[in-house]
């Protein structure tokens, strides 16, 4: 199984609250989506509050990543192939 | 505990929060007592805490790491019939979340506790019985509010 830290991502917002990064993601990104906990991404089941908001910038998915102790962080990780994946789902801002 | 035991998970979150520890222990023996086969789930630092406090294993059984025990409960490989969600912060919220997502046909019980209980608990709109209280070294209030909930 995949390991999100291993991939090189970027991180947008740190130690973040989990609505925060629905609200950031629903604002900026061109593409989002909604989904519901347990949706694989990245190969791991998502966790999040429902609906979990998924971002599409450019080349990029943007997605929060929650850690028990660290709280939630918004990613940027480039990769196509998860954009084909999510694209059904896709809806412009 | 007999062949029958119903199943319960414990979803731990992180240990800073002293009391969480303390409630724990004791909601392992209580649901152990009532018959209940129960799993603790946490990081790895809270489970090590655990296997420590309770080095011949009175309490507590099964441990798994909080992310491979989420991924079972959304395989359905995994799927007990109560659970109880601690929460002291919003990260712990959102797994208490996604557990209560993946789990719609189990008792769901959110222990909110710390200084941001109320708050927290005001966040949790999924259906589960709440216990809130802003205790972070004192745990016997939410003792109590446990006792009257599983009793």
């Amino acid at each position: 199984m995949t390991c999100v830290e291993d991939l090189p991502y970027e991180v947008i917002l740190s130690k973040a609250s989990f609505a925060e990064c629905r609200e950031y993601v629903e604002k900026h990104c061109p593409r989002y989506c909604h989904v519901d906990p347990g949706f694989r991404l990245f190969d791991k089941y998502m966790i999040g509050v429902p609906p979990i908001a998924i971002g599409v910038d450019g080349n990029a998915v943007v997605f929060p990543f929650t850690k028990p102790c660290y709280g939630t962080f918004l990613l940027r990780i480039e990769d196509t192939e998860e954009i084909a994946r999510l694209a059904p789902r896709l809806k412009p801002r | 505990m007999s062949p029958d035991a119903r199943e319960a998970l414990l979803l731990l979150g992180c240990p800073e929060v002293p009391v969480q520890q303390a409630l724990a222990l004791y909601l392992l023996g209580r649901l152990k007592a009532a018959d209940y086969a129960v799993t603790c789930a946490g990081n790895p630092a809270v489970l090590q805490l655990l296997r420590v406090s309770d080095p011949d294993r009175h309490y507590i059984g099964p441990v798994v790491e909080i992310e491979r025990c989420i991924g079972e409960l959304a395989e359905k490989k995994r799927t007990p019939t109560l659970c109880v969600a601690f929460a002291h912060s919003d990260a712990g919220l959102t797994f208490a979340a996604t557990a209560r997502y993946l789990l719609p046909e189990a008792r769901f019980v959110l222990l909110a506790f710390g200084r941001e209980a109320e708050t927290l608990a005001g966040l949790a709109t999924f259906p589960c019985e709440k216990i809130v209280d802003v205790a972070v070294h004192n745990p016997t209030k939410l003792k109590r509010r446990i006792d009257e909930v599983l009793a």
